[in-house]
């Protein structure tokens, strides 16, 4: 758990100024300048699997589209489409961004749980956390319907 | 960045304070700080500024100045009005009836909450009406809810949210001929209203013809934490804070004298420039829902087109998320509201917005601007040419795509025919 995980507080408040922000800086730059999320409808054959969590009824819906190399499984592209709020984008934003950066393989990225990615975000609110940092859900989704179809 | 202009859509969540209301409230500070219950000169000079506002209030409201408490706020008196109500000797004190109270779904949670803890309670029974999809309540359903232990009847006279003006003075006019007894009483939330709407409580010169009214400060450029509630002479309540007894003993603690000063200035100033601003309101709010149901598409109007306050406008947005939305408006310098779960302390979808009968993807959707004093046709302009590319933006990075896009358009034409026909 990450110390800001911990706060009760809904709201981000810095400590020492006691200044509020509602999200932290890098939720807000992954939100408004947001990281592989697929402008055009997927060509045939340009993704392996996809994978999609969520509901109107909660919120927040997400989608991610994969492309695996075969042999090392690693993750060649990975791209996403959201319906949701600040976090639920900035989330997947940054999901995408740390398992592209570093080169992950598929059983690599299944690693990566919540708090990781409201860690490289800074911080969300606590009570977003459940409902819209669900990104990893989205991936293990996707990865379920690419061994679906690859190991039939 | 920082020296980015801003255009302020937001004046339902609380207004700015307006200058001359500042000015009334200047001397009562540092000079006439003195306690109204004090018997000396400085107690007197302040007890005579809450009297003064007392009776400014009264007389814009058609009531008389004994039937003015102020409270710290709308929420407050809402509180009052329905808490207070329990300890009138001939409703729910009589222990062999349980109690009855009428009231809306699109309520304000000041009026719900306090309602759903006495059912909760088991004190009291509760009847929750619903509204059409224009967000209007049904008189008929209304009288059929009516029973001989309804104490308490609460509408609000109009919505925050979706800014929907109530029969009010019907409702008043069914219960009059209903009641054979003093009850039930009729509580109306006119925090919205006061600012556009006819404010007389007394028939038959027209009036609502309520018997309890909640008014707030900070919704009509006053200052917050202060509000009245106005309860008819015999309506008997039993105080939910107790103390030194002022206000008659029903709201006790020292009066907030700086604030009840502005209040009745604020109230003041608003009632005499209501027709005016209204006026000049309406022309832009009805500019800004023509252009943005033009310029971007499936936008669905929430309420009634006409009967809704010269200052509310409340949209859904199919296919882009409302918080979303408003972090982006911010971005360019727009401050707006959304009934979306995601911006709610609960995660809850707005009830109100919900109570119209639309699927969840509405109340996600929905946005709420409402227009002020400082807003021009210029903010108006700006706002309609900067909400659609984030629109479009939102909706491209949506995995979704709302279904029922027919059905949208058929419900929009629909409520643009009924709102010919009304």
């Amino acid at each position: 758990m990450t110390k800001i995980q911990k706060k009760k507080s809904p709201d981000l408040v810095d400590d020492k100024t006691s200044a509020c922000w509602y999200y932290s800086d890098l939720v807000k730059e992954h939100f408004f300048h947001p990281r592989n999320f697929l402008k055009k409808d997927p060509k045939p054959g340009e993704f392996d699997a996809e994978g999609q969590v969520g509901n109107f009824k909660c919120g927040d819906i997400m989608r991610m589209w994969l492309k695996v190399e075969p042999k090392t499984e690693k993750i060649q592209k990975l791209k996403w489409r959201t319906f949701g709020c600040g976090p639920a984008i900035a989330s997947i934003s940054a999901f995408t961004e740390m398992v592209l950066e570093n080169h992950l393989t598929i059983k690599e990225a299944l690693k990566i749980k919540p708090q990781d990615v409201v860690k490289k975000l800074g911080g969300v609110p606590s009570r977003k956390i459940h409902c819209s940092v669900m990104a990893d859900l989205a991936f293990k989704k996707a990865v379920e319907n690419y061994y679906k179809k690859t190991k039939k | 960045m920082k020296n980015m202009a801003r255009f302020y859509f937001d004046h339902a969540s609380t207004t700015e304070l307006d200058p001359r209301v500042k000015k009334a409230m200047e001397p009562y500070w540092l000079e006439k700080f003195g306690n109204p219950s004090s018997i000396y000169q400085e107690g007197r000079e302040a007890k005579t500024a809450i009297e003064k506002a007392r009776k400014t209030i009264a007389d814009l409201i058609s009531a008389r100045p004994e039937e003015i408490i102020f409270t710290a706020g709308g929420t407050e008196s809402d509180n009052l009005a329905i808490f207070g109500m329990l300890g009138h000797p001939t409703s729910a004190r009589r222990s062999d009836v349980q109690a009855h109270i009428i009231t809306t779904k699109i309520e304000h949670h000041a009026v719900l909450y306090p309602i759903k803890k006495l059912e909760k309670g088991g004190l009291i029974k509760a009847t929750y009406l619903s509204v059409d999809k224009n967000g209007l309540i049904d008189l008929a359903e209304f009288r059929k809810s009516l029973t001989e232990n309804t104490i308490l009847v609460t509408v609000g006279y109009a919505n925050n949210e979706i800014g929907v003006v109530q029969p009010i003075a019907e409702i008043a006019k069914i219960l009059r001929n209903f009641r054979n007894s003093k009850t039930p009483f009729f509580h109306t939330d006119a925090c919205q209203a006061a600012g556009y709407l006819d404010m007389k409580v007394n028939p038959p010169t027209g009036g609502l013809g309520v018997d309890l009214m909640t008014v707030n400060g900070s919704k009509i450029y006053g200052p917050k934490g202060v509000g009245f509630l106005y309860a008819r002479n015999g309506v008997k309540l039993e105080p939910i804070v107790y103390g030194g007894g002022q206000e008659r003993g029903i709201r006790s603690g020292t009066e907030n004298v700086p604030a009840i000063v502005g209040l009745a200035e604020a109230f003041k100033i608003a009632q005499a420039e209501q027709k005016k601003e209204s006026l000049r309101l309406i022309k832009i709010r009805d500019f800004i829902i023509k252009e943005l149901q033009k310029r971007i598409p499936d936008v669905v109007l929430n309420g009634h087109p006409t009967k809704r306050l010269p200052n509310n406008i409340s949209i859904s947005v199919l296919n882009a998320e409302g918080e979303s939305m408003v972090l982006y408006l911010d971005a360019k310098g727009i401050a707006a509201s959304t009934g979306s779960a995601c911006t709610s302390e609960s995660l809850e979808p707005s009830h109100v917005i919900m109570a119209l009968g639309l699927p969840y993807e509405y109340s996600h959707g929905s946005l709420r601007f409402t227009l002020g004093r400082s807003n021009t046709k210029k903010d108006a302009e700006y706002l309609i040419k900067t909400l659609p590319p984030i629109v479009e933006k939102l909706r491209q990075m949506s995995p979704v795509k709302f279904k029922s896009q027919i059905t949208i358009r058929q419900l929009a034409d629909k409520s643009q025919i009924n709102s010919k026909s009304q």
